[in-house]
């Protein structure tokens, strides 16, 4: 008989091991899925975990892969701040979009004006303060009237979406579109563009702003009060209020530094790989965004190494879909299972197994 | 003509200074399409991608073809499109409005490789545009919807503000009213192509606000199934026949015809004659069909409804011939003046009569 036993302290050796153990799990089974597809399941995962690292064209998909992973990382690491001292901010996906009208918008009132030295810079912070503003609603909602902050960011992406749309067909709308929806292309404004900083990397100054965020948020976590203050928080909320922490001004923290680091993705996005505000500019980045934060287990390499892995499989997954024609649904089956997997083998962190004779019956 | 398109193609290799070799004519070609919903959507995407199964038919062994569906528009189609450029792709089928933007930016790095983009307005070298005049078909739809209703009130579940979407409602309307001057129409913009539940959630609301005629400009068969549990409710096949629902809720269609468009435009790869166009063809040319209006149509109905068809694919008539007005009473087509396609790719207003606004 297989028992579970929980374990006195979580497994250290473990909590690095599952991930890795996750990964192989959904190797094995999506190999199962696509040989159920009719394809030959060893060239399917070739495809999706090899072929943009190190295959013919690999030198075009990595560079895809930081531009893919670069929001990602960005969003999860403010998010995983929050998560840690059990602040839940859902509605990252609102907050990009937020940054990336507020980015944009600053841009476009300075075209065709050619000081990037000032544009550029402005966009940045206008970015920031966007995603920012729109997660101290649920912030202030929370600190002044105990409403779920949950619920609330989560709601607010969909008024964003709609904001979106007003913008993409009215205020942002490019004068000279014809009557279509759309902002004018940044990319082809060159003081307000986020173009590649080498060119054919993929690095932009997103991805930049994504490598800082990580190494700053580790150095918070591991030598700054605050970082000490979020982990009590997340371990034990009356410990953490006993130790003179302010719940109130920390829901604020979270919340706000999470808001404008998913406004800052937007910007990045907005400006760079996207070029322009449109209907459904947002594509998911700030829900994938929970995936990475809990894959990486909330830690900023963690979340770095997760971030990528994501993208890999999405980049891998597209690749997969055009050259063998496996169907999308498969591929986000695929990704589905990465997730389920984790959670079901994270069981290993806090239990351990003990296989026990049963006894007399 | 095998000379004169290689003489051609070195012309042309000269001309610009660089190295075209792919222009001219080749034994096979891989064609890939890019889809913006799932290949079986049961209407935009999957009639794109049965026109695309019925061209690599046609070519047999000459044509290999590559897919990916549901590619979201914006940034991650650009990727989808160098993918299918990098693995050898000799013409890339874009087959969404948002696709436009990206398609213009890898076309630019890929010169060799031809591009068309569907329902958009910009072209380059290697890009070609194709649309279909949908309004002509809307036309017909109008009419029918003006004909059948009984409440006078016809609901129309709307996708994008975008022109296209725009001439649709317009022509359905000015169509409509002239065989009922009572009818009113109530338009629901759902901002998204393909979203079963959304389109359902729309249909409902119109049913509910009264309307027992439901056009739509988005993809899936959720309105038919929603017009099915009302009983009572007449609605248009959109993109595909959606005959499963005949004859009724569904009493006609519009049907995209892609395929001709596809097996020429691949042919003109082979032959090396290939060149960036602007098709916008309709009933006419056979790219816009009327689906079979069905037996819930009385016959008078029916046969005055193909008479319209078969005026406008003679170009006899045209949908959008004045006396016309735009929606704030100012003129736009005085008596008998056609609008010129210019107006019409870029219209971004409603005719007089209808209500509400476009969102902006």
């Amino acid at each position: 008989m297989i028992r579970l036993e929980k374990r006195p302290q979580p497994s250290r050796a473990w909590s690095y091991a599952t991930p890795v153990l996750a990964v192989v799990i959904t190797m094995i089974a999506g190999g199962i899925l696509f040989a159920f597809l009719g394809k030959d399941p060893f060239l399917a995962i070739k495809t999706i975990f090899y072929d943009p690292l190190l295959g013919e064209f690999a030198w075009y998909y990595r560079g895809q892969l930081l531009v893919k992973a670069g929001p990602l990382i960005l969003i999860a690491i403010g998010l995983s701040l929050g998560f840690r001292a059990g602040i839940w901010n859902i509605g990252a996906e609102g907050q990009y979009i937020m940054g990336a009208i507020f980015g944009a918008a600053v841009g476009l009132a300075f075209y065709p004006m050619e000081a990037r030295w000032l544009i550029f810079p402005l966009m940045v912070i206008a970015g920031a303060l966007g995603g920012f503003l729109w997660a101290m609603i649920p912030a202030i909602l929370k600190t002044r009237f105990n409403t779920n902050e949950i619920l609330v960011s989560l709601l607010l992406v969909y008024v964003a979406e709609q904001f979106l749309a007003s913008m993409a067909l009215g205020a942002l709308r490019n004068p000279e579109g014809s009557g279509f929806p759309g902002s004018r292309n940044l990319q082809q404004y060159p003081a307000a563009a986020n173009t590649e900083l080498i060119a054919g990397t993929g690095m932009h100054w997103g991805v930049v702003a994504a490598f800082i965020a990580v190494i700053a948020a580790y150095v918070l976590l591991k030598r700054h009060m605050l970082g000490y203050q979020i982990r009590l928080t997340g371990e034990s909320p009356r410990a953490a209020r006993f130790a003179g922490v302010r719940p109130n001004l920390l829901i604020i923290f979270c919340m706000g530094i999470s808001g404008a680091l998913a406004g800052l993705a937007g910007l990045f996005e907005v400006a760079g790989p996207a070029g322009q505000i449109s209907i459904d500019f947002n594509s998911g980045y700030g829900f994938t965004a929970i995936i990475v934060a809990f894959l990486g287990r909330l830690h900023p390499v963690g979340i770095l190494l997760a971030g990528l892995l994501l993208a890999l499989t999405y980049i891998g997954g597209e690749a997969a879909q055009a050259n063998l024609g496996l169907p999308a649904a498969a591929i986000q089956a695929f990704q589905g299972m990465l997730l389920f997997f984790l959670l079901a083998v994270d069981v290993l962190t806090n239990y351990r197994i003990r296989l026990r004779r049963t006894e007399a019956a | 003509m095998k000379r004169r398109t290689v003489l051609a193609g070195g012309a042309a290799a000269a001309a610009l200074g660089m190295t075209r070799a792919a222009w001219a004519q080749q034994e096979t070609v891989k064609a890939g399409f890019i889809y913006v919903g799932p290949k079986n959507d049961g209407g935009w995407s999957q009639h794109h991608h049965e026109a695309a199964l019925e061209m690599a038919e046609h070519f047999g062994d000459k044509v290999e073809l590559v897919i990916q569906e549901s590619v979201p528009e914006g940034a991650d189609s650009e990727r989808a499109m160098t993918q299918m450029a990098l693995g050898g792709a000799d013409i890339i089928f874009t087959t969404s409005f948002g696709f436009m933007d990206p398609t213009i930016n890898v076309a630019a790095k890929f010169p060799d490789v031809k591009f068309e983009h569907c329902t958009g307005y910009k072209t380059a070298d290697n890009v070609g545009v194709y649309s279909a005049r949908f309004y002509e078909g809307r036309a017909v739809q109008g009419f029918l919807a003006g004909k059948m209703t009984k409440t006078n009130k016809i609901g129309y579940i709307a996708s994008f503000p975008i022109p296209e979407v725009i001439r649709g409602i317009n022509s359905a309307y000015i169509h409509a009213k002239q065989v009922n001057p009572d009818v009113e129409f109530a338009v629901i913009w759902a901002f998204t192509w393909f979203d079963p539940a959304k389109e359902s959630d729309a249909a409902q609301a119109l049913i509910e606000q009264g309307c027992d005629v439901v056009l739509q400009h988005t993809d899936s068969t959720a309105p038919q199934a929603a017009a099915q549990k009302a009983g009572d409710v007449y609605t248009f096949g959109q993109a595909a026949d959606m005959a499963e629902y005949a004859p009724m809720p569904r009493i006609s269609s519009i049907i995209d015809v892609w395929a001709p468009y596809y097996i020429e435009r691949v042919q003109a790869v082979l032959d090396g004659t290939w060149e960036s166009d602007n098709t916008w063809d309709g009933i006419g040319a056979g790219m816009v069909g009327i689906g079979e209006i069905s037996s819930a149509v009385p016959d008078d109905i029916k046969t005055e409804a193909e008479a319209l068809r078969d005026s406008i694919a003679s170009g006899e008539y045209h949908p959008f011939t004045g006396p016309l007005n735009k929606q704030d009473g100012s003129a736009w087509l005085a008596e008998g003046e056609v609008a010129d396609d210019g107006t019409l790719a870029g219209l971004n207003f409603y005719v007089e009569g209808l209500k509400g606004d476009i969102p902006s």
